[in-house]
């Protein structure tokens, strides 16, 4: 699904990424841990396609096409998808017709008939009643005075209406109380199925409490200095990351 | 109020004044010299170039015009050789030569046979409106053909306006036929010293509208439609007076979200509005006039005198605007709240981009007791746009409970354009509640990523934010046309980022 290699990528002149390589499978979910400044998010940008970055090296396959080629939005439409940090405010902009524009645009971009107004009604209703969310966030404008949780979960619902074939949720967990943790969690668990694989960014082991990874993978200085199952994790959460950079480095 | 360009007379000055004095003094003069024959004859359908006293009798006899309307013309005149050019607007242009525009030219228009024959750009944008093609024809100067035949539309309208009472024709028709209404109504709100253009204006319209609704009659339809296919050839010099008669309403639609060429680079338009007791207009405008090539030149210059006059109690004057086209645009669709609890409303979306410069906003003037006014202004500057907001709130001492609600938005896009504010605030009366909010915002590059990463292109993404900045001046605009402000606006904004 997702094969990364050597990938080198700088923000303003400063090499962050240093030769990256990560294969994910289909259905596959990946966990990608590391310290601060270790490149997590960097790579969750470059993946998607955001300005700012420059890739000086390697590469990046994703469904069998040079991702590094594309636009964000073909990405977008070829089914990558990204949950923000920090998701965006669009004031004024109302958030059903949000979501109806980006289904549309991926359904026209794989030429797929467009949805009118009822059918996309009744798709949302479905995805709502599959992550136990009700309609209220979307009369709003998208994102607009959300509470850190509500944005959250309006991320996972897009994923939902979007069906991604790749998920990359980084730092989903940032901001978020325990309550609004396991909703955002239960949401992710819901997704999950064969055809779709995931990359979870995160700083801590505590959102993989609740979405359990087939694979960890630490990141740390631009690179993964160690890949492993889940019990990785629990490791990292008992001993830090300290140990583990210091062997890379040895 | 120096800096403001059409200051309005107030109750102890009234403007109607002007009209009938006029015609009284110059008449004599007129009488004298225009009797035998001083009129220029020509026999082609325009004028050539240049202005004085003949070149106005002329357009009046053309017109035929009674002797009052003659007078009021030269009146108009003979004070706006006396005026200076407003100087004060933030917008630069070079002097215009007013002895190098032809003040008369019959409607005449080459028709083309297909649209085959139109500039398929134009077609492209009439296309992305989605403007039916029978219209598409009309609006491109096509000869109609059979299937659309605009003479029955146009029959039934008017079968219609006449049964409710209500007069709707060119202002030249009012002349002739409902003399005594428009004499009674025309420069009373807006009067022919009120401003240079406005002068100018009251010497030279040829073209117009007028509209009168009778006591206790609602407008059976939107003026729009009917104006539309038949009135897209607006004028250089148009001149609109609507008289809402007490408990009466009006909703009018002026414009096209169609582009519209025209040869004539300067627009100098006066619209009056007039309601009386419980009266209510609501007149709403769609500008989408050339705004000149990359550079600026060639591009329209739309210098308007729009106001209302509340006079009467409980009325209500509600002025919407989408600004898009034009190299300049110079216009403040004002108020004047005279009757007790009369309400003024001024919506607005101007946008500017290429070279486009604006200075537009509104002015709302509270005469009468618990009188209220709401400005809502969104202003959106792209690539080398200047955008101005231009207002006035001015709260008389008799005033008492008046209240004001401003807000006024800029969003600006990419980092060449410019947005500026000019608020004015006059209280004479220490009871009016006034707020005033204004921002100014970017499109960041994270809200453009953040929709291009839901798979939408960066122009929708601009589109989208655009309108939702601009949602509640839409919402005030009548449907069918806040649908097609939507489009015009993504199309105007089309190549406006990077």
């Amino acid at each position: 699904m997702l094969s990364v290699n050597g990938l080198k990528a700088k923000v303003d002149d400063k090499e962050i990424l240093r030769g990256l390589d990560l294969q994910v499978g289909a259905g596959e979910v990946h966990a990608i841990m590391g310290p601060n400044g270790s490149g997590k998010s960097t790579l969750a940008h470059v993946l998607s396609g955001r300005d700012g970055y420059e890739v000086t090296a390697g590469s990046v396959s994703f469904d069998g096409k040079d991702l590094l080629d594309l636009e964000p939005e073909e990405r977008a439409c070829l089914g990558l998808f990204l949950a923000f940090q920090y998701p965006v405010e669009l004031p004024g902009v109302n958030n059903t017709y949000f979501l109806k524009a980006a289904l549309n645009a991926k359904r026209k971009y794989n030429g797929e008939e467009e949805l009118d107004a009822v059918s996309f009604l009744r798709l949302m209703k479905e995805k709502l009643k599959v992550l136990h969310l009700d309609d209220s966030l979307l009369k709003r404008p998208v994102n607009y005075g959300f509470s850190g949780g509500e944005k959250k979960r309006n991320e996972i619902f897009q994923m939902a209406l979007l069906e991604p074939k790749l998920a990359i949720l980084d730092e989903t967990d940032s901001g978020l109380d325990i309550d609004a943790l396991r909703i955002v969690a239960d949401g992710v668990n819901a997704l999950r199925s064969p055809e779709r694989s995931m990359l979870v960014v995160t700083h801590y082991q505590r959102l993989l409490d609740y979405i359990e990874p087939d694979y960890v993978h630490v990141l740390a200085k631009g690179r993964i200095i160690r890949s492993g199952g889940k019990e990785l994790a629990l490791e990292l959460e008992e001993k830090g990351y300290g140990w583990i950079v210091d062997e890379a480095a040895a | 109020m120096s800096a403001t360009p059409d200051d309005v007379r107030t109750a102890d000055n009234p403007a109607a004044a002007s009209a009938g004095d006029a015609s009284a003094e110059y008449d004599h003069l007129v009488q004298s010299e225009y009797e035998h024959g001083f009129v220029t004859q020509i026999e082609s359908d325009t004028l050539p170039p240049g202005l004085d006293e003949s070149v106005i009798a002329t357009i009046s006899q053309r017109k035929g015009e009674p002797q009052w309307m003659l007078d009021w013309r030269l009146a108009a005149y003979r004070k706006w050789l006396e005026m200076p050019t407003p100087e004060w607007a933030a917008v630069h242009h070079p002097p215009i030569d007013f002895q190098a525009v032809s003040y008369f030219s019959a409607p005449k228009r080459k028709e083309l046979k297909s649209l085959d024959e139109v500039d398929p750009l134009l077609l492209e944008t009439y296309e992305k409106l989605g403007i039916p093609i029978e219209e598409q024809k009309a609006l491109a100067g096509v000869a109609v053909d059979a299937v659309f035949d605009s003479v029955s539309v146009a029959t039934t309208f008017r079968e219609k306006l006449a049964e409710a009472g209500v007069i709707f024709c060119s202002i030249s028709e009012a002349v002739q036929e409902y003399p005594e209404l428009v004499q009674k109504h025309l420069g009373t709100v807006v009067p022919q010293t009120d401003n240079f253009y406005a002068g100018l204006n009251s010497a030279v319209f040829t073209d117009g509208t007028f509209v009168y609704v009778p006591k206790n009659t609602r407008c059976p339809m939107e003026l729009s439609t009917y104006f539309r296919i038949n009135e897209a050839k607006t004028g250089q010099f148009e001149r609109t007076l609507i008289v809402a008669d007490e408990g009466s309403y009006v909703s009018y639609l002026e414009g096209c979200t169609a582009p519209q060429r025209d040869e004539n680079q300067l627009h100098a338009a006066v619209v009056e509005l007039i309601a009386m007791d419980n009266a209510e207009i609501k007149y709403s405008t769609v500008q989408n006039w050339y705004p000149g090539d990359e550079e600026g030149r060639g591009g329209i210059y739309n210098f308007v005198t729009k106001r209302g006059d509340c006079r009467g109690v409980n009325s209500k004057i509600s002025w919407t605007q989408v600004e898009t086209g034009s190299a300049i645009t110079w216009k403040y669709p004002s108020c004047i709240l005279r009757g007790d609890n009369s309400v003024g409303e001024f919506y607005s979306v101007a946008v500017t981009k290429g070279r486009q410069q604006a200075d537009t906003g509104t002015k709302m003037i509270h005469l009468g007791r618990n009188t209220s006014s709401t400005i809502v202004s969104k202003g959106i500057s792209a690539q080398h746009g200047i955008q101005s907001y231009r207002g006035l709130v001015r709260i008389a001492a008799k005033a008492e409970g008046a209240r004001n609600h401003t807000q006024c938005d800029s969003l600006l896009i990419g980092d060449k354009c410019a947005a500026n504010t000019f608020p004015y605030i006059e209280v004479k009366n220490p009871g009016a509640k006034m707020e005033h909010e204004a921002t100014t915002s970017k499109i960041s590059d994270d809200q453009l990523f953040y929709c291009r990463s839901r798979g939408l292109s960066e122009e929708d993404a601009v589109s989208m934010i655009v309108n939702g900045f601009c949602k509640e001046v839409f919402n005030e605009l009548p449907m069918e046309f806040a649908v097609e402000a939507q489009k015009l606006l993504s199309i105007s904004l089309e190549g406006a980022v990077g």
